[in-house]
Formats: C-alpha cells, structure tokens, sequence
C-alpha cells in the first residue's frame, strides 16, 4: 500500500541528568567525568544489604520542571523497578517511577519549522536513576559506576510531532527550559540530556501505522536527521508494499544510518513492581511553594518579552535568551544605561542610544561579547554589566568612538578597570572641545584650498577626506561625527559670505 | 549457660567475667561443630573484644550489653567479613560495611562470636536449604531445628551464646525459635533498620532477636531498633524501655484467640495446650475473648506471592558480573546463566521463578497487585481487631517440630509449616515465639502473641508472664542438654 501522504507522528523521552551533588539514592558524587569508578558505593553499585534514599533535591527539580511546565503534581508518587539484565545496572533493576509518576500532564511551546508556536502536550514527567556507562575496547567491556545512580529526569511528550524538524526545536526549546530552571546542564555531547524518539506513520485514513523506538540520538541534529531517516526508511516500506515491523534502532550518526537493536520477537518484559525500598515521595505544599517562588521566566516568554518590550529584531531575541545568563546581562545593562540616562546625561544624543539603548546593547553583546566569550572560552561575559553599560555611555556622549572602544572593552576585561580609565590610558579620549575642533578645521581648511573649490563644485563626497584631515590633525582624539558637522558649517559659511575670496581662510585672518 | 540479665549483676559489681565466658563459649562451639550451627566463627576479634568488655566492666564505664555474646545470621553484614546468605553465589563477598544492626551492637558492647548457617537466603523452614550443610537440632536427635534462622536459634538453644540475631521475613526468627524451645521476637515493620540485611522480601524482611529468655531478648531489641536514615523505611517512632516491660504483667490485657488459628488443622493436643496457656493468663487478670479474622485464608497466598515477587527483583543483582561467585565464561548471556544456575540452590530457584512468573508476561497487576490489596485487607482487619484488643494468642506452627527430611519431597507441606508466621509478615505488626513447655510427645510447644503496631512492650509483657508459667528456664535448650538423653529417647 503505497501511502505518500501518510503523516509522521513522533512521540519524545527526554532523559536529563540532574544538577545535584550527590546521587539520586546514595551520597556520591555527580562529578561523572573523575577516574572510572571513583564515585561508587554499596548503595549505587547495588551490594547486598544496601538500600536506597531518595535525595530531596531530584523531587525538588521534578517538582520545579513540573510547575514551569503547568503538569499536574502528585502529593504522593511512587517508586518502582524495571529490570533487565546488563552490566550497566547493579542491581540488575533501574529505580524508576512507573504507575505513579510525580508529574503528568503539561505542556510546553516552541517555535515550530514554520516559524509560528506550537504547544505540545506532556504525558509525564518522571524521577529514576541512570546507569553505568559501558565502554567497549577491542575484546573489553569495561564499566563506569560513576554514572550509575546519577538522577534523571525522563519527560514524555504525547506523540504531538509531524516533523523531524519540529522534534528538534522542541528538543532545543526543551533544554533552554532546563537550562533556565538550573534542573540540568543541557548537554547531548556530553549526555547529559539524552533524547528517544517513536515514531510512526499514520495513513491518510487515519489508521495508525505500526511504532518503531529510536534511540542513541546525541545531539539535535542527530534528532533529526535519524527521524528523518527513519521517516524515509518506513515510508520506502510502505511503498514496496511492506509492512513496519515493530523494532527498537540505534542511530548511528557517522554511518548517518540506525541498525535494529531488538526486534518485536524480544522486546524486553521489564518486570515492573513497586520499589519496596522507599516510601512514596511526599510532595508538599511548602515544596509548590519553593518551586513557583524559583521558577524563572522561561526563556520562551523572555524571547517574546524582548521582541516587545525592546523592539528588538527577531534574531536579536532569539540569539540573547539563548542562554539565561545572557538574557540577565542584556536586561543588566539596559537597566544601567537607561538609569544612567535619567540621571543626567545629556550627552547621550547623537548614537540614537536615546530611542533605543537596547539595540545598541544588543549589537555591542552579540558582537563583541559573545565572541570574546567563545574566543577566550568563557561561560560568562568578561566584564560586568555595570562596566559595560559605562563604556556604551562612552560612546553615546562621544568620549570614545565605537572602534576604539572595542580596544577599550579587551582592555576592560583584563583589568577590570573603570572604561574611563582605560581610555585616558590608551590615549582614546573624543576632542569635544569645539574650540579646538574649530580650530583644526579651519587649519585643514586653510591648507587644502583646491579640495574646498572641488567642494563648492559640487563634489560633496570631499567631505570624508576632510574628517580624515582633521582626525589626522588631531592625533585620533577629535569626535569624527563632530568633526563632520564643525566641517559642515564652516563650509557653508564661507560658502555663503566669501563667494568671491579664493581663500576660505580669509574669514579669521583678514 | 546463664542467661545475660543474670550475669548483670557481675557488670554491676565490676567483675571481669568476659574472657573466660568467650573461651566457654567457643570451647562449646568446638563441641557442638555437629550442629553446624556456624558457618564461621570470629575466635581471634572475639577474645579481644572480651578483653575491651572487662576492661570497660572494670573501669565502671560498661554499656547496655557490655560482654554479651550474640551470634549473627549470615545475611546481616559485617564490615570485612564474608556474608554468604547461606548461599554459594556470594561465597567469598565480603561485606564493606557494618549492618546498623551490628554498628549498634558493637557500641552497645556486645561480643560477636560468629555467623551462624541459614536456609540460602532465608529461604526455607528447617535450615537444609544451605549451601554450607544442614543446621542440626541441638536437643533433638534427627530433628530440623527450623528455619531459615537455623543456625542462630541452634546456637542460642545449644547455650553457646546470649543471643543471635535472626531475620524474619515470614516466620524465619518465629519458627526455628519455637522448634529450639528459644525466645524468637519479629518486631514491627520498620523498628528495626534493614540496613546491611541481604534482602529477601523488602517488604516483609525484619531482624529480630532470638535469645534464651524473655529479657534478654527486649536487651537486645531495645538496642538495635530505631529510626535509621540509611533504611528510609525505619519509623521515627520512640522506642520504648523494653526490658521493664517484661514484667509488666497481663493484667487487664485484652488477648484474643482467634478461630482461623485453632482450627482442625492444628493437632488438638496443642490447641487445648494454647487454650490451657489463655485460661493461666488469665488467672493472672487478662481478659480472654474467642475472635475471628475470616481473611487468614487469603493470608498465606498474597504473603507467598509479594514475597516471590521481590525475591526474584532482590536476587536479580547475582549475576557473576560484580558479585561473589562468577562462571568463567567470556559471553555476557553465558555467564548470567551459569553464574546463575551453579550459584543458586534448588529452592531458591524455584522462589525466583515463581517470582517471575508473577511478575512477568505484564501480569503485574493480576498477580502483584491483587496480592498487594489482600495486603490492604488483612491489614484493615487487624487494625480493626487491635482497636478492640491488646494481643492475639496462637499456636506458632501447625504442628510440632519434624524430623531431617522431611517435607522436603513437597514444597508446599514446608511452606506450611509458616503459615501461622506469615499475617505479621504481611500486615509489618510484630509478633513474638515464646516456649510454653513441652507438646504431648515431650517436643518443644511455643505460642505465638500478635499485636498491633509498634507494641512490642505488649509482647514482651505477655511473653514474660508465659515464661514465669513455665518456671522461666523450664523448656530451653540449654537446661535441656540433660533433658536431651530423655527427649531423644521419645524420638
């Protein structure tokens, strides 16, 4: 049956590692990446007699994602285990959460492929352990503990996606979520936010097609070149008359292609009961209370929030709440430059700061912050909000020039130092003196007579080389803006009152 | 041996009795080797401890169980030592911490004298099940000495040692104590930490004590049990002086004898002997009532299949990849399966696939989940009958202690011998095994008291005023070792 128009439907589980600093059920270390097995325990590597105790933290965070996310929250949840057997899990059972979940319901918006927002519903949202990492050399397999125990997250969408390309915008929209609440790093190379995918096709008279499960899908471009192959891959089925076989595939991202894993024939029967070791978890009223009172604006909303509130072009929005610690700054130094305006400073007038100081801090954090922060590998801006909003100032009321202060900004994140400062030091202080100004515009006025008759001819283009002149005269320091308007004036006028001298000089030696 | 209240009065007094009494003991032992009571003996860290004990004893600086000599289950840790379960998959672990049970014995001053043999992992109910060899009645020629606490209730009933500890997860402290004629208390779900415990049903393991007298087991209980924050689910319940309640008295005490205990499954000689102990307490000013619990026979089949359940989940880390005894074989699903197959003994196979079975095939919530609302029940009901009484007096076993043997044909017959165990296993209320003299053929007779949640004082209470009936040491082993010649000749 061939079915061209058949639609993908897609359903995600998210796996993120919690930030605490110790396991989900012991007192080790979250710190994974140590030396092998430095981080274990009888607890996590699943010895007799040993048994587990929930690290309040790993509620704290489900509970948290859960009220950023509108789920419902359970005042009691249950724990349960999931068995299979394989040497990454030690006690050849997973603690997980199975009929009685800590959250279910929700729903998160993203900006879909085409560019408008979806809200796509949450089934559940889960607390369980990871297991070891397993690293296989030549004839060895050899098993990492550090990471078993760590806690995780597991979110599961409805199966809401008909494209490969909307999964992996909700993927991305999904880790900022995570990012801006502190419940995860957000890392896929790292594994630390792991992404499963089902997917089937669903024929154009409605009929679901048969699932298949997707894993091993380490970042979001992974996501969606394996859904898309597996899209292909089902489709291509149909259409040589062949039925879906239900199955769980690996992708493989440099073979850019997913082998079978299992089959229908061995799907695994997990075995699933209640964990008897621990008691419900008891979510509170004062744990809705601490989560709804740390819950940030997510970033979603602050991207919309800084389209309006700052004018600020799409790309802008989008690029700045990347990250939270972004979005914060740029609001920072908004908040210090308009401050600063009220105060006093009339000085502010001629870069346009006036009507719209946050585009101008935009463009001064997307250039030259972020890329000093990629090029030095920082995780934070190199200097601070407040020394930032100074030094924009120094440009706004001409102390500095905009390409000076790119010195003066490298300069400000070694030192530290005030931005005034720093331009006094490097010599890159604005003439603002219009006496002075004045002066050395007559004085290069004076010296090129020809360029002021080609000028009074019509080549106005000769204005530039003026400014070049007088910046030249003026070892750097004139205000070239100001310079232009001084030149301007004193053009006109000779222009006006001296048609017939052959000198524009004449003015102030005759 | 004497019994530890009575040798107080030496701690009392500052008299250095520890080193010669750890020299007895283990010279007892060495006699006893028929027995196989012990899978290991700690002879060496024993006289040590001994010496610190005198020391403290002289220095008047002794603790609660200062130089008592306990004796420990095999599947209760001990930091370095081996903890086997009875079992070959974990021969050669070593435990790398202290059970709190034991950290708290430790600090309280008892001396360990030794791990004692058990069914493999506490399954079974005659302590023939282990991988190191039977466990041997200690006054019983050719008898079982029950189980799965075999080995500890041997060496208690052999007066090698005070006390032992137990584990309990359906009768496994009761049973072996009411066959050894030995004091066996399962105290309430969650009073006693099962941190360090190999677990065989999460849900139902407890530890409890077995010990010659009535108060020497409260010593003991009063010192191990308490909230634990390693085992989330001990209670933060106070834990009340449970020596003084020994002598409290029945006076005034509601005790029920239920119907479902006393039916025509239990040999009439011993019913008219549980009666016979009602109608003595109740010259003693208890209150006496006939009462029902109609879900008792539904008791033993959710019991059977929670307890499988987690059993198979429990023993499902023994895969030869981490742990104890390993198959040599390259291929990973090779050597689960012989890892598997040598490592564990034929019961509790049977045990981990009649857990799978239960749990497996998405049957969860048929079999688990039908088994865990019988719990709900059969709690309900004795939450009702507790409102209305203080205790619940029964038979502990269907029938008198059976010979090396037997029962081991039909798993079934031998799961039985539990079936009385198994309410306070499934519902967590704790309940005590006291002897109450000898049966009709001269065998050891014990009774069982329930109660509700967190009243052990009330058991203790009760059984105290049952072992002053029997004139105290009357029916225990140790007496016994000359009545031993008489009972083996009724054998």
């Amino acid at each position: 049956m061939d079915e061209p128009n058949a639609v993908p439907v897609i359903g995600l589980e998210i796996h993120a590692q919690v930030l605490t600093r110790s396991k989900a059920f012991c007192g080790c270390s979250t710190a994974v990446a140590d030396a092998p097995n430095a981080h274990t325990c009888p607890v996590c590597l699943g010895h007799p007699g040993a048994l587990p105790v929930l690290n309040a933290a790993v509620l704290r965070a489900a509970v948290l994602l859960g009220r950023a996310l509108g789920s419902d929250i359970h005042p009691r949840s249950a724990f349960a285990r999931k068995h299979y057997f394989y040497p990454d899990l030690p006690k050849g059972y997973q603690i997980t959460q199975h009929r009685e979940p800590v959250c279910t319901g929700g729903t998160m918006a993203f900006v879909g492929s085409d560019g408008t927002e979806h809200d796509i519903r949450l089934e559940r949202i889960h607390m369980e352990e990871d297991a070891a990492r397993l690293l296989h050399r030549g004839d060895a397999s050899l098993a990492d503990y550090n990471r078993a125990g760590i806690p995780l997250l597991e979110i599961v969408t409805t199966p809401a996606f008909t494209s490969a390309a909307d999964a992996a915008a909700f993927m991305r929209e999904l880790r900022r979520v995570l990012v801006y609440c502190g419940i995860c790093d957000g890392s896929m190379e790292r594994g630390s936010l792991r992404c499963d995918a089902n997917v089937s096709l669903r024929r154009t008279d409605g009929s679901p097609g048969t699932r298949t499960e997707i894993k091993n899908m380490n970042s979001f471009r992974a996501v969606e070149r394996a859904l898309n192959w597996e899209i292909a891959r089902q489709r291509a089925l149909l259409k040589g008359g062949k039925a879906v076989a239900s199955a769980t595939l690996l992708w493989d991202e440099d073979a850019g292609e997913a082998r079978i894993m299992r089959g229908k024939e061995s799907s695994a029967d997990y075995h699933y009961m209640p964990e008897p070791d621990l008691p419900p978890a008891v979510v509170t009223q004062e744990h809705i209370d601490a989560a709804d009172a740390s819950i940030p604006e997510l970033p979603l909303a602050r991207q919309r929030r800084f389209l309006e509130k700052y004018a600020l072009p799409a790309l802008d929005a989008e690029v700045l709440t990347a990250e939270r610690s972004i979005a914060d700054y740029f609001e920072d130094v908004v908040r210090h430059l308009t401050a600063a305006r009220t105060d006093s400073d009339a000085g502010a007038v001629e870069t346009g700061m006036r009507t719209v100081p946050a585009k101008f801090a935009s463009n001064w954090i997307m250039g030259e912050v972020l890329r000093g922060m990629r090029e030095a590998g920082l995780s934070s801006p190199p200097v601070e909000a407040a020394r930032l909003a100074e030094l924009l100032r120094c440009i706004g009321d001409g102390t500095v020039s905009g390409s000076a202060a790119k010195r003066v900004l490298a300069a400000m994140a070694e030192s530290n130092n005030a931005p005034e400062e720093i331009i006094d030091r490097l010599g890159l202080r604005l003439l603002r003196d219009d006496d002075t100004l004045r002066a050395q515009v007559r004085e290069v006025l004076n010296a090129h007579p020809k360029q002021c008759a080609a000028f009074y001819a019509g080549k106005e283009k000769l204005l530039g080389f003026f400014v070049g002149q007088v910046m030249q005269r003026s070892g750097g320091s004139a205000d070239p803006k100001r310079a232009a308007i001084l030149l301007r004036e004193a053009l006109s006028r000779h222009g006006d009152e001296d048609a017939n001298a052959s000198s524009p000089s004449g003015k102030g030696e005759s | 041996m004497i019994n530890y209240s009575d040798i107080r009065e030496y701690v009392e007094a500052r008299k250095e009795f520890c080193a010669s009494l750890v020299d007895t003991a283990l010279e007892t032992a060495g006699q006893r080797q028929d027995l196989n009571a012990f899978i290991e003996l700690f002879a060496s860290s024993a006289r040590e401890r001994a010496l610190e004990c005198d020391a403290r004893i002289a220095a008047g600086t002794a603790r609660p169980l200062e130089g008592m000599l306990v004796a420990v289950k095999d599947n209760i840790a001990m930091h370095g030592r081996e903890t086997t379960a009875g079992s070959r998959i974990l021969a050669g672990y070593h435990a790398v911490r202290d059970a709190t049970v034991i950290a708290r014995l430790r600090d309280a001053g008892a001396v360990l004298l030794g791990r004692t043999n058990m069914d493999e992992f506490a399954m079974g109910s005659s302590g023939q099940t282990s991988a190191y060899g039977p466990v041997r009645h200690p006054f019983l020629e050719g008898y079982v000495p029950g189980g799965s606490s075999s080995g500890s209730a041997a060496a208690v009933a052999a007066g090698i040692v005070h006390g032992a500890l137990g584990t309990d997860t359906g009768g496994s402290v009761r049973q072996p104590a009411a066959y050894t004629g030995t004091v066996g208390m399962k105290p309430t779900y969650g009073r006693v930490s099962r941190a360090g415990l190999v677990a065989f049903a999460s849900s139902c393991d407890q530890i409890g004590p077995i010990t010659a007298s009535v108060d020497d087991n409260a010593r003991i209980l009063a010192v191990i049990a308490g909230r634990d924050p390693a085992d989330a689910t001990t209670a933060d319940v106070s834990v009340p002086d449970f020596p003084s309640a020994v002598t409290a008295g029945v006076e005034g005490r509601r005790i029920g004898l239920p119907a479902e205990y006393l039916d025509d499954r239990v040999p009439e000689d011993m019913r008219s002997r549980v009666r016979a102990i009602a109608r003595r307490l109740e010259e003693r000013g208890a209150v006496i009532r006939d009462c029902s619990l109609p879900l008792t026979r539904a008791v033993f089949p959710a019991y059977f299949l929670i307890a499988n359940a987690e059993a198979s989940s429990n023993l499902a880390r023994y895969d030869g990849v981490r742990l104890g005894t390993a198959a040599e074989t390259d291929a990973l699903h090779d050597r689960y399966v012989h890892s598997r197959s040598e490592g564990f003994g034929r019961e509790v196979k049977r045990r981990i696939m009649l857990g799978s079975r239960v749990l497996g095939g998405g049957h969860e919530q048929d079999w688990y989940g039908r088994a865990q609302r019988v719990r709900r029940l059969v709690r309900e009901e004795f939450e009702r009958t507790f409102g209305e009484l203080d205790l619940l007096l029964t038979p502990v076993t269907p029938g008198p202690p059976f010979r090396m043997g037997e029962r081991l044909a039909d798993p079934m017959d031998m799961y039985l011998t539990d079936v009385f165990n198994t309410a306070a296993n499934l519902s967590g209320l704790p309940a005590i095994s006291v002897p109450a003299g000898k049966d009709a053929k001269g065998l050891p007779f014990a009774v069982q008291f329930m109660a509700g949640a967190w009243r052990e004082d009330l058991l203790y209470a009760a059984a105290g005023a049952v072992e002053r009936l029997h004139g105290g040491e009357a029916s225990r082993g140790d007496a016994s070792r000359g009545e031993a010649s008489r009972t083996e000749k009724l054998g």
